[in-house]
């Protein structure tokens, strides 16, 4: 087997146990993309081994070929010292590697049990044997779930715990973990990582994909980066710092969302009422949500997912029938109005699902340049579509926000997330919009795209535009955001200041925890 | 493949995917004639033989019936709606047409533009309450178009009956003629006499250029093809899904109404018993083969309408049934939707490959610069 000349280096200090899992030369090539390219990675028993890499670097194409959902085209995988070749999960399973996706994979209306015994009822059978084997692992592995709770009862940082039982249930020694802080607050993240430490204390490899290079420092035992599909380092995490580690991720500086001199003045753009979106039965998804953001300000929500956020998004936008309250922008009443109103009137969205909300996968970039804009200039002229002028304005957008393709001709399926992404944002920035909503802008992008996608969020707030931020990324809250308000279960709940916060007291309000007075005021 | 320009590969592509499914339809015909004991051969040198004038005429006029048709489901394709009501449709349409006419309201031309209105305004109505349930309960248009298409039946049936006028000595229950001045003539056909194609081919074409100006010209086209390519992201935009929903089912409809009108103020002249029917089944497989573009829908016409005409005289030459092309026709819808959808993979993997290789060669000369640079 040809070696090349990265390979990776040993941490330096003396193997602690043997290999759990051993990778050479992995490679693994999609049309007209080399996704992997010559991986090797050594992971040890008893360790947590983390892979970092930005988004797009080829660590989920990497963790799905050790999961046996893709087999790779070259290269070769040894688990436990023995060479296999994984074509199923099923098969992966055997040779225990398990998987936790970052989206969970629960039956809401099952109990955990049922859940875990779900597809691996000839293990334990399905009763008390079952049952047992549950507790004696939730107990060794200080898991703490109870067997017999609903799922649909759990939160996320439990139902994370019972993915991972699901996993150990099947008798993993190998556990992967797909991004699992990113549904987490920093309090969950803290318990996730307690039992982390308490697997690999029982010899079991934990291989942990992330790219917040914090979490991964203070976690992992070893570090493997991984840049454009190959492993470009392995490192030890207490001789090396956040910025060498991001340096090495992206080959070379990393962006920050720094901060600017404030814009803000007193000219309200976006008055937001007394908002409520009422439920047939129960809690309504949004309970009276008041806020105003002024010309040239930045209003950062922040929360834990699916607190809220969308359907606040949906409903200044118009896409949510049902809602009471009055949304006035640059003066203007929107209550009743419709969508296409509303984006008239001057609001640009970017939003949350840019596949299923932002684009026409399978319409030409131009096309896409006209939706949300059918009614205006230059896309439209009387009723008609004007393919050139709307060609030339998507030439525009391409030039101006760096999209990478071949011309606005390439069906939007062909671009990278993260120029997806760049043409979103520069269609929203046309025609000149006064309020300016953007659901998650930088997820799923590359950190090239980022720091773009950063820089327009500060040229719209420089140029006066009034910005809504909804983001998971609490550094890109606090780095973007004039004032940042906390959504908890539909309801503001707390407002803070950006340059003071920290994300310990952001992930307090929004879980609730500590923050009674809010809770009250009911 | 990347030295070619894309358009051009685009353009082998379309024509590849019909062409693919046509040929496995035929080798699957084949296949059933050889199961059968029929002799293949013959069957195909029968059906491709080269047609005579008599038999072109016949195929020019059925291909403008199948044309409307297949433009009516076409509509409803461009934005997901499966419109298999048009059979209903233009049962509806064309008895209201031809009732409305019979009565002779209006003179002359003025009495046939008044039926032509009608069986649009008619077909636009019934296809409409398939809308009317989708937009406002979610009803899928699939299962109540083919409620409606029992409905248009029983109630074409019912009302034939109302109206009817028997001709003497004969079983045939029909509307009053219309009279001869609001007839539309033909338009005269080779040399032999008597030899005419529908006057309403003229209108066939129109509705197809129609169809191409309104879907890839005008913002309500964009709207709909918006809608069609995805829902969520329609609604993002500003678009009103409900409202292009009922707008699409009426324009599908209002098309549909017209697929009678060749036949009626061509040939029949009155809607009776013997109408033809499920031209409306016959539109799907032709909108699916003509990929719903107006001239792939245009050939896809004249291909079943030739496979028809040609297979007639199979019974009497070689001893086959007919009915062996309608499983030719059947087979091509399956075909059509596979061949299709290999070649769309096809051709996207291609595309990504395209600017995968457009980028990377801009990002090699760009990182060189850079070196260069630093250098």
């Amino acid at each position: 087997m040809p070696e090349k000349a990265k390979k990776p280096e040993q941490p330096g200090a003396e193997p602690v146990g043997d290999l759990a899992v051993r990778l050479r030369g992995i490679g693994k090539r999609f049309p007209g993309v080399i996704a992997n390219d010559d991986i090797n990675i050594d992971v040890r028993r008893g360790t947590i081994h983390a892979i970092v890499g930005e988004n797009g670097a080829g660590k989920s194409t990497l963790m799905k070929i050790l999961y046996g959902v893709q087999p790779p085209d070259s290269g070769t995988i040894e688990i436990g010292g023995k060479q296999v070749s994984l074509s199923s999960p099923a098969e992966a399973i055997a040779q225990g590697v398990g998987m936790v996706f970052q989206h969970f994979m629960l039956a809401d209306n099952l109990t955990v049990a049922e859940n875990v015994v779900l597809g691996a009822e000839k293990l334990h059978g399905i009763g008390a044997g079952a049952r047992a084997e549950i507790t004696r692992i939730s107990d060794s592995y200080g898991l703490g779930v109870d067997p017999d709770a609903m799922v649909e009862d759990l939160g996320v940082g439990a139902r994370q715990r019972v993915e991972i039982l699901k996993v150990l249930y099947r008798g993993a020694r190998v556990i992967i973990l797909d991004e699992p802080t990113a549904v987490l607050v920093p309090q969950e993240v803290d318990e996730l990582f307690g039992n982390l430490r308490e697997l690999k204390a029982e010899g079991l490899a934990v291989l942990f994909i992330s790219h917040k290079l914090d979490e991964v420092l203070s976690v992992a035992d070893d570090i493997t980066v991984v840049r454009r599909g190959t492993t470009v380092a392995t490192v030890d995490p207490s001789g090396t710092t956040a910025r060498q580690l991001a340096e090495l991720m992206v080959g070379s500086e990393l962006p920050q969302p720094t901060r600017e001199a404030s814009t803000v003045t007193e000219e309200v753009l976006l008055d937001v009422r007394g908002l409520t979106l009422p439920t047939p039965t129960g809690r309504p998804l949004l309970d009276d949500v008041t806020f105003r953001i002024h010309r040239g300000e930045v209003l950062g929500i922040a929360g834990v997912e699916g607190n809220g956020q969308a359907e606040l998004v949906e409903a200044i936008m118009g896409m949510r029938p049902g809602s009471t309250g009055s949304i006035t922008v640059g003066g203007r009443d929107l209550s009743g109005t419709s969508t296409r109103e509303r984006r008239e009137s001057g609001i640009g969205y970017i939003p949350e699902d840019r596949h299923r909300h932002g684009l026409l996968l399978d319409a030409p970039l131009w096309e896409n340049r006209v939706l949300g804009h059918q009614t205006r200039r230059p896309s439209v002229r009387r009723g008609l579509v004007d393919r050139r002028a709307a060609t030339a304005d998507t030439q525009r957008i391409i030039n101006t926000y760096d999209v990478r393709t071949p011309g606005p001709n390439v069906p939007a399926r062909a671009l990278s997330g993260g120029n997806q992404q760049k043409l979103i944002v520069g269609r929203e920035m046309s025609g000149e919009p006064t309020l300016l909503i953007a659901a998650h802008p930088t997820r799923g992008v590359d950190v090239g795209a980022q720091a773009a996608i950063w820089d327009q969020i500060r040229i719209a707030r420089r140029e006066g535009l009034a910005v809504l931020l909804i983001s998971a990324d609490l550094d890109e809250l606090i780095g973007l955001s004039d004032r940042i308000e906390v959504v908890l279960r539909g309801r503001l709940v707390g407002e803070f200041d950006p340059t003071t916060v920290t994300p310990a007291q952001l992930g307090s309000a929004m879980t609730g925890a500590g923050d009674e007075p809010a809770q009250e005021s009911a | 493949m990347t030295s070619l320009d894309p358009r051009i590969v685009r353009l082998l592509l379309a024509v590849g995917a019909p062409v693919l499914a046509l040929g496995a339809a035929f080798a699957i015909t084949s296949l059933v004639l050889l199961v059968a004991g029929d002799p293949v051969g013959e069957v195909w040198s029968t059906i491709l033989s080269p047609p005579e004038t008599r038999n072109v005429v016949n195929i020019i006029n059925a291909a403008t019936v199948l044309y409307l048709s297949g433009v009516a489901v076409a509509i409803g394709f461009r934005m997901n709606l499966f419109n298999i009501g048009v059979d209903g449709q233009y049962r509806v349409a064309a008895f209201a047409a031809a009732a409305v006419a019979g009565e002779a309201w209006l003179p002359g031309v003025l009495n046939m533009v008044l039926a032509v209105l009608v069986a649009m305004l008619a077909g636009a109505i019934w296809a409409g309450i398939a809308g009317l349930l989708r937009a406002t309960r979610g009803v899928s248009e699939v299962i109540s178009t083919i409620m409606l298409n029992f409905i248009a039946t029983s109630v074409v049936a019912f009302m034939l009956r109302q109206l009817a006028v028997r001709e003497e000595g004969s079983n045939i229950v029909s509307t009053r003629p219309i009279p001869e001045g609001s007839r539309l003539p033909g338009i005269p056909f080779g040399d032999l006499p008597n030899l005419e194609i529908y006057g309403f081919v003229v209108v066939a074409v129109a509705v197809g250029f129609g169809y191409w100006f309104v879907l890839n010209k005008t913002r309500f086209g964009f709207d709909l093809r918006a809608t069609g390519r995805s829902a969520p992201a329609a609604t993002a935009s500003g678009i009103s899904v409900r409202r292009m929903t009922i707008a699409t089912m009426l324009l599908s409809g209002a098309i549909a109404g017209l697929v009678g009108m060749p036949l009626l103020l061509g040939s029949s002249y009155a809607y009776g018993s013997t109408f033809q029917s499920g031209l409306g089944f016959a539109g799907i497989a032709i909108a699916l083969l003509g990929r719903n573009h107006p001239v792939g829908i245009a050939l896809g016409a004249l291909l079943f309408a030739f496979l028809d005409e040609q297979s007639n005289p199979l019974q009497i030459l070689v001893g086959v049934s007919p009915d062996i092309v309608a499983i030719t026709q059947g087979v091509v819808v399956l075909t059509v939707v596979i061949s299709y959808e290999v070649v769309r993979r096809f051709g996207s993997r291609l595309e990504q490959r395209r600017v995968a290789a457009a980028l990377a060669t801009e990002r090699a000369s760009g990182t060189d610069d850079k070196q260069e640079a630093r250098a």
